[in-house]
């Protein structure tokens, strides 16, 4: 009996904790969301840019961001801007690394979304004298968004557990939190605790995405 | 009303129109038949600027849409463009809006129409198209004949005085295709000039004031027929 009150008493203890380090990853997580998913449409549309040059720097960006590991970029601008005198406080440095990563992932997925659009849905706007930026955004991005939205919602399922690799600069997020309880107390149950956290963030998540989806469902 | 002279398309290689003449004239209705890969829907695409040509003239309701081998200006063609209405043969709705929506969507952004003006207008087509009851429905709600209902309606908002149709018998069921000609011909009497293509010899002879055969990328033949009696 001892040992279940010892233990909700630890759990009990250990909330206020979490709580603060559940600040900590949200913020990095929204901060990522809201501006990483506006810059992948514009990133999307420039990689669509039928002006090659601008077309390739994105692709270049794409591959570069893609193509080396996120903790790698969060560690190269945290220390980066101090490496050139640049005073930039550390959350807004490991910010850009979140949005220019999931940007360029959020871009690839909006390009196949936007490419995946019948061309009788331009014609069809192109005859009725729609001008071209009305047909984007009034005819195609809407369409698109439909499309795009169980891919986006992986992306952004990902990025509740990618925020874990901030700890890596200091951060006290939940993983940092959970890694360094369980050092402490040598013990596994904040580790559970802070994953049942991660679960429990993800299923609220889940939960809105389909709620978006299924607001989508008025037309096939 | 629709002047083509000597008009030349080609993809790559392949030499689609083969100096094209043809003449559509007001409230005329004019019918293209002959076989696939004939020509036909290239040549209404380039009507419609979908396509664009070597060579030859298409000239609508008097301005120069293309001349020479030259094509007017950006602002010209917007210009010239709003002259032209198309039923594509997919119909080509915009899936996530409504009917009404999908009639207004070119009125308002276009002609710079109110809402209320355009939606006025709108339901005054429907009205004429027997389609008001499905106004506030979604395209996927729709029948074949309805969507081709709604999309002639989208063309026609805009008040063409040229209305191109790409095969408008193909997705009907053979018994609503008298529907269509009837609409297609209470919009003649009106004074619209409409260019037809269509591979059903019947509904060409139900509809047409003259039919014209096309094939290897030229018109062949001329028909007269005369208007059927029960119009």
């Amino acid at each position: 009996m001892t040992a279940l009150t010892d233990f909700i008493n630890y759990i009990i203890a250990f909330i206020p904790q979490v709580l603060q380090a559940l600040v900590i990853t949200l913020q990095v997580f929204g901060g990522t969301l809201i501006l990483s998913l506006p810059l992948g449409i514009v990133v999307a549309m420039c990689r669509l840019s039928k002006f090659k040059p601008l077309s390739a720097l994105m692709n270049s960006y794409i591959l570069i961001m893609r193509g080396t590991p996120l903790l790698l970029q969060i560690i190269f601008f945290y220390f980066g801007f101090g490496a050139i005198k640049i005073p930039i406080p550390r959350m807004p440095a490991v910010l850009l690394a979140f949005v220019l990563n999931y940007a360029a992932y959020f871009a690839e997925i909006f390009r196949a979304g936007i490419s995946s659009i019948d061309k009788g849905q331009y014609e069809g706007a192109e005859v009725l004298g729609l001008s071209s930026k009305d047909t984007f955004f009034r005819i195609i991005l809407p369409q698109a968004f439909k499309r795009v939205l169980p891919p986006v919602g992986n992306e952004i399922i990902t990025l509740v557990k990618d925020t874990a690799l901030v700890n890596i600069v200091g951060f006290n997020d939940l993983m940092k939190l959970g890694k360094g309880a369980c050092n402490r107390d040598a013990s596994l149950v904040p580790l559970i605790v802070i994953g049942v956290v991660y679960l429990v963030i993800v299923c609220v998540l889940t939960a809105i995405m389909n709620r978006v989806e299924k607001n989508y469902n008025y037309y096939q | 009303m629709l002047k083509i002279r000597n008009l030349y398309k080609s993809f790559g290689k392949v030499e689609v129109l083969k100096g094209v003449d043809l003449d559509v004239v007001e409230g005329e209705i004019l019918v293209i038949v002959g076989p696939s890969g004939g020509g036909k829907t290239t040549l209404l695409r380039s009507i419609n600027c979908l396509e664009r040509c070597e060579a030859g003239s298409i000239v609508i309701n008097g301005k120069e849409l293309f001349k020479d081998g030259h094509y007017a200006s950006k602002k010209e063609l917007t210009a010239i463009r709003k002259d032209i209405g198309l039923v594509f043969q997919g119909f080509n709705l915009f899936p996530h809006r409504t009917v009404l929506e999908n009639i207004i969507e070119a009125p308002t952004r276009v002609l710079g129409k109110t809402k209320k003006e355009a939606t006025e207008s709108a339901l005054e087509i429907l009205g004429f198209l027997g389609l008001t009851d499905k106004a506030n429905n979604y395209p996927f709600e729709l029948s074949g004949g309805q969507k081709q209902r709604a999309a002639i309606g989208r063309a026609l908002a805009m008040d063409p005085k040229l209305m191109c149709f790409d095969e408008p018998t193909s997705a009907l069921d053979p018994s609503l295709t008298d529907d269509v000609a009837n609409v297609i011909k209470s919009l003649s009497t009106q004074g619209m000039a409409m260019l037809i293509i269509t591979h059903d010899m019947d509904f060409a002879k139900k509809v047409a004031d003259r039919i014209v055969s096309m094939n290897n990328g030229i018109i062949l033949e001329q028909h007269i027929y005369e208007v059927a009696e029960n119009d």
